[in-house]
């Protein structure tokens, strides 16, 4: 019961403070973007003046392959970026001003006040990625032609849960330290390792960065499937909560 | 209706609590004096659970802090000594929250926060977003946020500190109205403040109580009487001064130019011998009055004697 409460109050800060539009304004202007970009970058390089002819020869005719992989690079940037900051300050920014302590001589439990969080930004993410995933969805049958829904959709689920990784393992880092500015640094530095070791073959088959390739493979067809780093990413979610909410509940506000 | 025995807590070498031993009856307004770093806000914070004790047993309106400390929060308020709301929220979103959590219905909920909002003065600003309040207001809030689900246990942290003259006669006149009503223990370092509204003292230093009892009794076993007068010419009143200091009545002396402050542990024969001895002297005297001892002169005799020590 206490649960809603807290979803309710973290829904209506991210309404008020504009943060569920910001999310939503950024993944979507991209997720339009991406189609018309794939569509009219080689058209634009033909337009330089006096570029040589050999460099329209180096831009085939786009294709819907083309949308799709500009849709799931501005996603991975941007998603992972927006998941950093907006969770980098969700619980070091309530410890250092002490709205934190305020609340939790209530009865709200400490797991209940990390839960609510995680829950409403996830809520967040999916919203805004939906929206996103419409209108690219929708710019791309207008450009090129209709993807199939159901491939498209496990894509945005696999993409949600990448954002949550971050979420998660950033919401863990703002539970470790008391101010913003110490969460951004090591949610940043998080980030890094995750994505920086996560590319490096062989192990980048169980590191989430996987899952948007294997959504992009989902919508275009071929490719093997990525369970391992679809469970190892699951994992890494329960485990960055679990092990916020162990340094929280042993923590003094 | 809050006992503590034997309370440490511990930051690394630095010894917070060093075995505090405090009892709050029922219904009383506790004053916990003290001065700066004495361990105030760390025995309220561990009250309000915010904060562990190293060891120590802590038991508050019957439940026991180490074994129970959950439900705890059922039975107590606590208001922090600079409180901070969300600034997006309204007074009314704010304080329905808090009931909400507290499982009380809507329709009691509703009159509740009503109820609190006219206490604290807030009924017109109830609307508006927090993030606009002054420092009073936010104090104000701050109170009914402790007061939402009517508890047994009022912890406030230094509450008109931070606040101005009106202000903080506003918190304390609140104070004063929820005395009877429920059990306060307040922290503070204005000692006018708490000789107003508190009818049990205690005074903590370097962790641990110095002294703890009812504030007419205190006043009474450790208040000692001071007479205080100002001479026309400085060199007479400091004759006069040596010749006071050798009476066996007097127990302190200071002198500031031509104003004479005594400190006297038998107030009647202090009466009848100060002003004889001042007119032996030849002292022409501009001002001569018999202070009513405060509670500040308690704590500052009491403080600085354990520092001694």
């Amino acid at each position: 019961m206490n649960f809603l409460i807290m979803l309710r109050k973290e829904l209506m800060e991210q309404w008020r403070t504009k943060r569920i539009l910001v999310v939503a304004a950024v993944l979507v202007i991209f997720g339009l973007a991406s189609p018309l970009l794939a569509k009219v970058t080689p058209d634009m390089l033909k337009l330089i003046p006096n570029a040589p002819a050999a460099l329209a020869g180096l831009f085939p005719t786009p294709t819907v392959a083309d949308a799709v992989s500009q849709y799931i690079k501005n996603m991975g940037q941007f998603g992972v970026l927006l998941a950093l900051l907006m969770s980098m300050g969700s619980v070091a920014q309530e410890k250092e001003r002490g709205t934190a302590a305020m609340l939790l001589t209530h009865p709200v439990s400490r797991l209940t006040f990390l839960l609510a969080k995680f829950v409403a930004l996830a809520f967040t993410f999916a919203v805004s990625l939906a929206v996103a995933a419409l209108g690219c969805w929708y710019y791309t049958l207008l450009l090129f032609k209709a993807l199939p829904w159901g491939p498209f959709l496990a894509l945005n689920g696999l993409m949600l849960l990448v954002f949550l990784v971050y979420v998660a393992v950033t919401l863990l880092c703002s539970t470790l330290v008391r101010t913003q500015g110490a969460a951004a640094g090591l949610s940043f530095a998080a980030m890094v390792i995750i994505a920086g070791v996560g590319s490096l073959p062989p192990i980048d088959d169980y590191f989430p960065g996987r899952l948007f390739s294997w959504g992009g493979m989902l919508v275009l067809g071929g490719g093997d499937p990525a369970w391992a780093a679809f469970w190892i990413s699951l994992g890494i979610i329960v485990l960055a909560l679990a092990i916020a909410w162990l340094c929280f509940e042993r923590e003094e506000i | 209706m809050i006992q503590i025995e034997s309370l440490h807590k511990h930051y690394g070498v630095v010894h917070a609590l060093d075995g505090l031993d405090m009892t709050v009856k029922p219904g009383v307004v506790f004053g916990f004096l003290g001065p700066n770093g004495a361990g105030k806000t760390t025995t309220l914070r561990i009250l309000a659970g915010l904060a562990r004790p190293t060891s120590g047993r802590v038991v508050v309106a019957g439940v026991n802090l180490a074994s129970d400390g959950r439900t705890l929060s059922h039975r107590i308020g606590y208001l922090s000594e600079e409180p901070v709301f969300y600034p997006w929220l309204t007074p009314r979103e704010y304080l329905d929250m808090l009931g909400r959590l507290h499982g009380i219905d809507t329709t009691r909920r509703a009159v509740r926060v009503k109820e609190l909002l006219e206490l604290v003065n807030l009924a017109e600003a109830g609307k508006r977003r927090i993030g606009g309040f002054s420092h009073g207001m936010r104090q104000r809030l701050g109170l009914a946020a402790a007061l939402v689900h009517t508890p047994e246990v009022l912890l406030l942290d230094e509450p008109v500190s931070a606040l101005d003259p009106s202000g903080r006669k506003e918190v304390l006149e609140l104070i004063e109205h929820l005395s009877g009503q429920c059990t306060i223990l307040m922290s503070s370092h204005i000692l006018a403040d708490v000789e107003r509204v508190c009818n049990v003292v205690g005074i903590i230093s370097r962790g641990r109580m110095i002294v703890q009892s009812p504030r007419e009794e205190l006043m009474d076993r450790y208040a000692q009487p001071v007479f205080e007068a100002e001479g026309e010419d400085a060199g007479v009143v400091k004759r006069w001064a040596e010749m006071v200091r050798r009476q066996s009545w007097a127990t302190a002396i200071s002198l500031d130019g031509d104003r004479l402050r005594v400190t006297v542990s038998d107030v009647k024969r202090a009466r009848r011998e100060l002003l004889v001895s001042a007119v032996a002297q030849g002292v022409t005297l501009r001002r001569y009055e018999e202070l009513r001892p405060s509670l500040e002169d308690v704590f500052l005799q009491l403080v600085d004697k354990e520092t001694i020590q």
